[in-house]
């Protein structure tokens, strides 16, 4: 029926909203907000797509997944081919297709979005996707390519580590990922929340990895339960993908009161523990009822939105710029809003009080302007002279970033370093040590989870054509 | 998973586990820690490696029962197994042969100091030990510690072994005497014991290492949970410790956020048993 729809037709067709649970009830549970596409809405959101010969949608994924095709097959209703594109193309297009900005990337790049909107790539992959781990049966299982005898470490299994993982298998090599915490996904089990993540969507991408025979090995801390010295004497190669997970401090006075934590804290022990979230959890977190969140990432308004759902009556965000200026994703900041976070715009803390007994009692800011344009053109926010105030609050919770964790790096001294603490890599993610790669957020610093999976996707390649040339 | 060996009860509430963890026992070195959860569910739980066997590929814990996923952990029969153990964390003790040393360990702490003790004394250093607990019932590792010391000295709030009183009282004494007066004191055990023992020292100018026991999450630098005040620095004990120059450290800070979820664990006791939390 798709194949002979006219271009006119095509274009007659408006983007699809999707289903989102109200702000009201959602932003005291933990359910997923976006509810995900019927089958009808995803096939006309794909007959949306005009098929240009330019593909650009391609060129903006940074793993490169074939989105005309996919989205073709979607709109004729072959789902088992659209899913098999997918999921050849994308270790995590659960993932993607929920966490992924692709007003930035993909969807920026669509040539529908030049006169209107452009097609819902995000949408139909996570439509597609979800199909796919709900019909995994009738899928049946990937052919494996036959085995290379070479093997390959992993060093974390978040995205970046998942995603050359997946690469590796399919082209034959047995991969086997170490992974610190007691659990797998990285910062998709850690610091995404349920409610845009949901952890069974972590748990079915994995569990495909494994039936392709990827080996995963939880509680290994690379650096000291085993060094990289011992990987590479045990392994062909080694992809090092362990993050960027080592908090920056606010750096002012009353850091250590009872109340005051790190994004990273607060969101392990509500994500990864369950703290506040799972009734059989024994972790504690202090809940608090008039939480400030510090920053203006999307991990600040993923504990901002936390602190509404643990029961907080004001959850704030604290911001030195404007709003136009946060980096978090324009849906991310509109959910927040909706849910009643209040945000605090051109306001800097300088100081956090605390009550006779060690708890957090008030933060003090310092409202700011925005001055002329610095060196990059962005305006820099000064301070009002006389302008500080107090915010009374229980719960600080400091998002304003994180840096790379040198514990492995710190029994490695043979890896290069960059002047941020960094693995030094040339283009292909191949760092000062022969056979040894790395990509993702201990390369680049905090950054996304697609650019970590693109980081993931090329340096497998890198990795395959190393093994190839021994 | 990890195997676990033997589980014996040490002192009240105290247990001995040996656990195969051959990675761990290849790796560790004294002064470190492992992460531990009994079963999916429950907290981490920072535990000191009290003694570790690389041939036999086992560790040694000491665990003391003091809230619900403690009392899980010890609760795992020889035969059983715990579903996490990561490490070995931390940074090791620097040893190095001061010539004479004090090792001095209060309650649970006493575990945590012996495979300090011994390192100290496989250096060369003249060790004199001194632990102390509540009654006699609450010491633990004194022929074990006795072993490798030049001298044991044991205090018991009760008198009911050794010298009524607390460990300060000997080491004081020590302190004061400059034929035996120590190189170095190292002193693990509650706050308010190395508190002492730091302030005992510090006018003899005596290099006094502490071990802390902050609340810990990963345990692996990623959180900043037991991040203590150290020369007005914020350190992280998981990666930058748990040992710190106990001259420099802020421990009513520290007391004072180790009292963060202190009414949490209460009503999590009180959900389970039906009971108010002692």
């Amino acid at each position: 029926m798709s194949t002979v729809m006219t271009t006119k037709e095509r274009l007659a067709i408006d983007r699809i909203h999707m289903a989102e649970l109200d702000a009201d009830s959602r932003s005291r549970n933990f359910d997923e907000v976006n509810r995900g596409l019927t089958p009808e809405e995803a096939v006309r959101e794909a007959q949306r797509c005009i098929r240009c010969t330019n593909r650009q949608c391609v060129a903006g994924c940074p793993v490169g997944v074939s989105i005309p095709e996919f989205i073709t097959a979607l709109a004729d209703g072959n789902l088992r081919e659209a899913a098999r594109i997918l999921t050849r193309d994308n270790a995590l297009p659960a993932v993607c297709g929920r966490v992924c900005p692709q007003e930035t990337q993909c969807e920026a790049k669509c040539v529908r979005g030049i006169k209107g909107e452009p097609v819902a790539i995000g949408y139909l992959e996570r439509f597609v996707a979800d199909w796919a781990t709900t019909n995994a049966a009738e899928l049946g299982d990937e052919p494996l390519p036959p085995s290379t005898g070479r093997r390959v470490a992993v060093v974390g299994c978040g995205p970046a580590g998942l995603t050359a993982a997946g690469e590796l298998a399919r082209k034959g090599h047995g991969v086997t990922i170490f992974e610190a915490l007691h659990d797998t996904g990285g910062v998709l089990r850690y610091g995404i929340p349920e409610f845009r993540l949901p952890k069974t969507i972590i748990d079915a991408e994995v569990a495909r990895l494994l039936a392709l025979g990827v080996t995963v090995e939880c509680n290994v801390i690379i650096g000291k339960t085993l060094t990289l010295a011992q990987l590479r004497e045990e392994f062909d190669a080694v992809f090092i993908a362990n993050g960027a997970g080592l908090p920056v401090m606010l750096s002012i006075p009353g850091e250590n009161l009872k109340g005051v934590y790190s994004a990273n804290e607060y969101l392990t022990r509500v994500n990864l523990m369950g703290a506040g979230r799972d009734p059989d959890s024994t972790t504690p977190i202090i809940a608090g009822k008039r939480v400030a969140v510090i920053g203006g990432g999307n991990t600040a308004m993923d504990c901002v939105r936390t602190a509404r759902r643990l029961g907080a009556e004001r959850a704030m965000i604290i911001y030195r710029r404007s709003e136009e200026q946060m980096p978090a994703r324009v849906e991310e900041i509109k959910h927040a809003k909706e849910e009643g976070v209040e945000f605090v715009m051109l306001t800097a803390p300088i100081a956090i009080g605390g009550d006779k007994d060690g708890w957090v009692a008030t933060l003090r800011c310092l409202r700011m302007e925005l001055g002329a344009p610095d060196s990059s053109g962005r305006r820099s926010p000064v301070p009002v002279e006389g302008s500080a105030y107090d915010i009374a609050v229980d719960v600080v919770v400091n998002a304003v970033g994180t840096r790379a964790n040198p514990l492995l790096t710190a029994t490695a001294p043979e890896l290069e370093l960059n002047r941020w603490g960094n693995i030094a890599t040339d283009d292909n993610g191949a760092t000062s040590v022969a056979g040894v790669y790395a990509g993702g957020d201990i390369v680049r610093g905090g950054a996304t989870v697609i650019l970590a999976m693109g980081d993931g996707k090329q340096a497998a390649v890198a990795i395959h054509d190393w093994l190839n040339r021994r | 998973m990890f195997d676990v060996i033997s589980n014996e009860v040490l002192a009240p509430n105290l247990h001995q586990l040996v656990v195969r963890a051959p990675r761990i026992a290849s790796s560790r070195q004294p002064g470190q820690f492992v992460m531990v959860r009994a079963e999916a569910g429950e907290e981490r739980i920072p535990l000191t490696i009290g003694d570790a066997d690389a041939a036999a590929g086992t560790i040694t814990l000491f665990v003391q029962a003091i809230g619900a996923s403690t009392r899980r952990i010890v609760a795992v029969p020889a035969g059983g197994r715990l579903r996490d153990v990561a490490g070995p964390l931390g940074l090791p003790t620097h040893i190095r042969n001061w010539g004479r040393v004090a090792c001095v360990g209060g309650g649970v702490g006493t575990a945590v100091l012996f495979p300090l003790a011994k390192a100290l004394a496989g250096a060369g250093n003249e060790v004199t030990t001194i632990i102390g607990g509540r009654s006699a019932r609450y010491i633990i590792l004194a022929d074990e510690l006795g072993a490798l010391s030049r001298e044991l000295l044991v205090t018991t709030e009760d008198g009911s072994l050794g010298v009524q009183g607390f460990v300060t009282h000997p080491l004081a004494d020590l302190v004061a005497d400059p034929a035996r007066r120590p190189g170095a004191v190292f002193a693990v055990g509650p706050v308010p014991m190395m508190r002492a023992v730091a302030e005992l020292t510090r006018p003899h100018g005596i290099e006094t290492v502490v071990s802390l026991n902050p609340i810990m999450i990963d345990g692996t630098g990623m959180c900043g949970g037991c991040r203590v005040l150290v020369g007005g620095e914020a350190k992280f004990a998981c990666v930058d410790g748990p040992e710190f120059d106990g001259h420099l450290v802020d421990f009513d800070n520290l007391a004072d956020r180790l009292a963060t979820y202190r009414e949490a664990e209460a009503g999590h006791v009180c959900r389970v048993s039906g009971k108010e939390a002692a």
